[in-house]
């Protein structure tokens, strides 16, 4: 019998800048089902903030309630992490980097906890940019509680129990694009390829990342009928292109053909490389990827990939002008900075 | 890449490192799990099936098994796998293994067979073919059985008791023993009309140094293993105060050893080369450093100093190892003085060569290279059909475990040939396969992996022993602590089976993987996808097992053997059922099965 993880890995592993292997950014054994798409996502996490080079300890890890906001627990053993009540990662995130803001914020969420409960959270984060990345596991149902649709269910689509959903889904990346979030994509759990570099460049990106991320319920929603299932999204995907990410420090090794891709520099240097797939979107318009997005649904296709991007977009920080260390790294001085400044202050208000 | 055969029964074999690198195949995981239950006696039975001395090699098997072990290759030290034989071995009920022998027919099959030489090769013959109805005689020239088992290995290695009782296993079968028969013509035993003949006398004869002095110390100069001989069996009691064996091999840590226990005060092994190239095994070199030997590196002799008709010295010269572009090695003087070692007795440890000067060379008997008789090396039969070679007689000095493994090949080519069958055909492997799930979590053998480093093998107190030749050094595991070595095995005949149709690609199996031996990818060659695999595939000693392409996505799934934990936890994060562990039995079909 085994619920605990064997200690051995591989002996050759790669090792990251810090000299870390992958083993130092899991988490414990997963309790999900076999198979559930959120595995795979937390594995997808685990090995962006693997291949970034972040150390453990500058992230914090924060959700809701559901199978998708227990897994934060199956990644990341040695981060921060606070899972929240019901809906209500976002107000938590949104505290916590204000109090620090040289963390990382790993958000992750259900389409549950995000698309019903939470939605209203959701939204506020999303307008006030909040600098995170905001991940939904979305597999159309209520996984935790056995598999009810969800608000992100399509309609007709049909979970195990049989019944078809009769209202219209809830497109998270279209709301997400019309409360102006700074980072749109979506992917899929069952595809790696695409994902890891999307976390990496969500996880890099200086404001509200958003990403929807397709990702099977094995249990209530695998079956024929289902449009969350494994079969059903390989048979509909599209994407917008390729996405790769290269880290500011690292030397370019491959000979990118120009005209092909597309970069995107961000804050901090690093380059977000997109091969389109499809010519007519254009990334640094919003309006652009929500038509693409109405099309291609038209067309019975699922768009993932990256759908939109602003990198130089202004956060919450900056937006209030909050105070530009962890408010922890405050000092008695800095809290307290005397009847002189005091007097300072009240004169300018005469 | 094609995609695997697994129908292939060598493939899953492969996977079994341990029984792969065992020359006679002895199921390894099988055996370590019926200890680990407490089950000795099938314990033993399991091993003394494939190696037929499990109480022997059990402290004495060169074990390739074990630099093969998974184990070693996810952290410092392979299992402790020999030393547990040895467990089985001693936690056996006597009663109950004598009960399970093998029942010898009271009428006989009317073939007769010669075995000459009565050491592991020939027992191993023996014991396949008595249960056969064979009538069978043995010849050696020793006072009684057991070969370089009992003349070399000296007791304090290997006690006597215990390689009595596995050899009269054997010879009680009712085998027609000649003790003190050296057979001096072949030709005489193929008059006496056997069926066949089987040659199994080893390398019988010590290699000598031929440097001045070597005929004036004559008296104090011994050849390593005729000394060895006469110890055991009584001849000699007493050695002289300084004692220098030369060579650096496992010969030359039995002699110095047993040097020290005939009343040595000082024993010094002198080498040749630099001391990492000894040939010994490195658990013989710290066995005989724990004693207070000490080794010299890159000495080569120059000659025997006799003073008075007595050898008082020996001259070294100094050199060191050059090795030339393909890695050949010369040793090169430093161009010193000569170094003197003052000594009373040597013993030359250098080599053992075959010798067949009893072998006519008219009896249709083709001798080649190095006057080694031609034997077929799958067969072991030689140019004359009736005569068959093994053990270390076939292909020169090897180990107990190979000369077994080659018993039991012999005694097939002997029942196919005395059949009138081809011996070209050998039987194909006994081969099952059988899932071991037994509930979502949960299989029939201990899927855990436990962290515990090897544990050492207690050892009696030096001073006690080097005053006792017969004392047995090695004190061998107690149950408690042979459980929790045996915990340490990663059950690796615990198979990891793919089925193509009911994987869904949804990752669970790669992302639980606590080794990333999955991926699932693209097919391409084979040096290409070992360069897309989760984790690095460098070790080409091991196989990728490969899909076929009729996945949903068009990919191929690709499992890299080398350092599965068959833990099981890809099988039990499948929501399909597409992986499943199941348990490999391998046997070597052996003769009349
Ligand atoms: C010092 C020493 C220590 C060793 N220690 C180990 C060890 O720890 N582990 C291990 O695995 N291996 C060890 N070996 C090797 C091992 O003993 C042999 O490889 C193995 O015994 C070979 O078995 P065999 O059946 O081929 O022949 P042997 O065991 O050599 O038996 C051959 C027998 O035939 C007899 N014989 C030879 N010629 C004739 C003849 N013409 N007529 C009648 N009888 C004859 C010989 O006297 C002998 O009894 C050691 C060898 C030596 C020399
Ligand atoms: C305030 C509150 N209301 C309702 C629940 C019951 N509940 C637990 S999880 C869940 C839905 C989770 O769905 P989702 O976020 O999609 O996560 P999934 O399990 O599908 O990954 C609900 C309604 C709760 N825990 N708390
Ligand atoms: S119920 Fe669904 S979402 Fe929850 S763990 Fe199981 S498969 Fe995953
Ligand atoms: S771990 Fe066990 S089964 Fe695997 S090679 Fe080692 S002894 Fe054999
Ligand atoms: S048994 Fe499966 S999960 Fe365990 S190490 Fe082997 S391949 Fe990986
Ligand atoms: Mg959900």
């Amino acid at each position: 019998m085994s619920y605990i993880k064997p200690a051995f890995r591989h002996p050759d592993l790669p090792v990251n800048d810090l000299g870390y292997t992958k083993k130092n950014y899991e988490g414990a054994i997963s309790t999900l089902c076999a198979g559930c798409g959120h595995d795979s996502i937390s594995a997808a996490i685990v090995q962006a903030i693997f291949e970034l080079s972040i150390a453990p300890h500058q992230v914090a890890k924060l959700s809701g309630i559901g199978c998708s906001s227990k897994t934060p627990t199956y990644f990341l053993g040695d981060s921060h992490g606070f899972n929240s009540v019901h809906g209500r990662m976002p107000s938590v995130a949104t505290g916590a980097n204000m109090a620090n803001r040289d963390m990382i914020y790993v958000g992750v969420s259900g389409d549950g906890d995000t698309a019903s409960i939470g939605m209203g959270q959701f939204t506020h984060a999303v307008r006030r940019n909040v600098n995170m990345m905001y991940v939904v596991e979305n597999n159309g149902c209520y996984g935790l509680t056995k598999g009810q649709d969800s608000a992100t269910s399509d309609v007709g689509s049909m979970s195990k129990k049989g019944e078809p959903n009769p209202f219209e889904a809830i497109d998270l990346v279209s709301v997400a694009l019309q409360l102006g979030a700074t980072f749109v994509a979506r992917s899929f759990s069952g595809d790696k390829e695409q994902l890891i570099p999307l976390i990496k460049a969500a996880i890099s990106h200086q404001g509200f990342a958003f990403i929807d991320i397709i990702s099977p319920c094995v249990t209530f929603n695998n079956n024929p009928g289902s449009t969350k299932g494994y079969e059903y999204v390989r048979d509909h995907l599209a994407a917008t292109g390729t996405v790769d990410f290269v880290p500011m420090k690292e030397e370019l090794t491959t000979s990118y053909q120009s005209g092909t891709a597309e970069e995107v520099t961000l804050h901090d240097g690093s380059v977000v490389h997109l091969y389109k797939g499809d010519e007519s979107l254009d990334i640094h318009n919003r309006r652009s990827a929500l038509k693409l997005i109405k099309d291609y649904k038209a067309q019975d296709k699922i768009l993932t990939g990256l759908l939109y991007m602003d990198a130089d977009s202004q956060d919450l920080h900056e937006t209030i002008g909050t105070s530009n260390k962890p408010l922890r790294s405050l000092t008695e001085q800095d809290l307290c900075p005397g009847n002189k400044v005091l007097q300072n202050i009240n004169d300018s208000l005469r | 890449m094609k995609p695997t055969d697994i129908k292939d029964p060598e493939y899953f074999h492969k996977v079994v490192d341990c029984q792969y690198a065992c020359p006679a195949h002895t199921p390894v995981p099988e055996y370590i799990r019926l200890i680990a239950m407490g089950r000795y006696s099938d314990a033993y039975m399991v091993n003394w099936e494939s190696n037929v001395f499990p109480g022997v090699l059990g402290r004495t098997c060169d074990r390739p098994c074990e630099p093969a072990c998974r184990r070693g290759r996810v952290e410092d030290e392979p299992v402790a796998i020999c030393r547990l034989k040895r467990v089985a071995a001693d936690n056996k009920d006597d009663t109950e293994i004598s009960a399970r022998m093998p029942d010898i027919p009271a009428r006989k099959n009317g073939k007769k067979v010669a075995l000459i030489g009565g050491g592991p090769a020939s027992l191993t013959v023996a014991r396949d073919l008595m249960p056969l109805g064979y009538s069978i005689d043995l010849y050696d020239d020793q006072p009684t059985g057991g070969g370089f088992m009992r003349s070399q290995i000296p007791s304090f290695r290997l006690p006597e008791t215990v390689l009595n009782q596995e050899v009269n296993y054997i010879l009680d079968m009712g085998v027609v023993t000649q003790f003190n028969t050296y057979v001096d013509s072949l030709q005489s035993i193929l008059d006496k009309n056997y069926d066949a003949v089987f040659v199994g006398t080893g390398a019988p004869r010590g290699r000598d140094l031929d440097i001045p002095g070597r005929r004036q110390g004559e008296a104090n100069i011994h050849i390593g293993i005729d000394w060895l001989s006469s110890v055991a069996f009584e001849h000699t009691e007493k050695i002289g105060k300084k004692v220098i064996v030369l060579g650096g091999g496992n010969t030359a840590m039995d002699c110095c050893r047993t040097s020290m226990r005939l009343g040595a005060d000082s024993v010094s092994v002198i080498v040749r080369s630099p001391r990492a190239e000894m040939k010994a095994s490195p658990w013989e070199i710290e066995d005989a450093e724990r004693e207070g030997i000490p080794m010299f590196e890159n000495h080569v002799p120059l000659e025997f100093v006799v003073k008075d008709d007595k050898l008082v010295a020996m001259k070294f010269d100094r050199v060191k190892a050059v090795y030339d572009d393909s890695g050949k090695r010369s040793l090169v003087s430093l161009g010193k003085e000569p170094v003197l070692i003052e000594c009373d007795d040597v013993c030359i440890a250098i080599g053992q060569d075959n010798s067949f000067p009893w072998i006519e060379r008219d009896l249709g008997l083709d001798f080649g290279k190095w006057d080694m008789p031609m034997v077929n090396s799958v067969t072991f039969q030689s140019t004359n059909p009736k005569v068959f070679f093994g053990g270390d007689a076939a292909f020169g000095p090897e180990n107990i475990i190979t000369a077994v493994a080659h018993g039991h090949q012999v005694a097939v080519s002997i029942d196919l040939f005395i059949n009138g069958e081809d011996v070209n055909k050998r039987p194909a492997p006994g081969v099952t396969l059988v899932s071991q799930k037994m509930g979502i979590h949960e299989w029939s053998y201990d899927s855990d992996v436990v962290n515990d480093v090897r544990y050492a093998v207690p050892h009696a107190e030096v001073q006690l022993s080097l005053k006792d030749r017969l004392m047995e050094v090695e004190l061998g595991f107690d149950q408690d602590t042979g459980f929790a070595e045996a915990q340490r095995c990663l059950n690796c005949d615990a198979q990891t089976l793919f089925v193509e149709a009911k994987c869904i690609e949804c990752d669970a199996c790669v992302d639980i993987c606590p080794t990333d031996c999955i991926t699932f990818t693209t097919n391409g060659t084979q040096d290409d996808l070992r360069t897309r695999l989760s984790a690095p595939a460098n070790n080409l000693a091991q196989d990728l097992y490969l899909s076929n392409d009729s996945l949903p996505t068009g990919r191929v799934m690709i499992k890299d053997e080398d350092v599965c934990l068959h833990c099981g936890l890809c099988a039990e994060r499948c929501p399909t059922a597409a992986w499943d562990m199941q348990k490999f039995l391998y046997h070597v079909t052996k003769a009349g099965q």
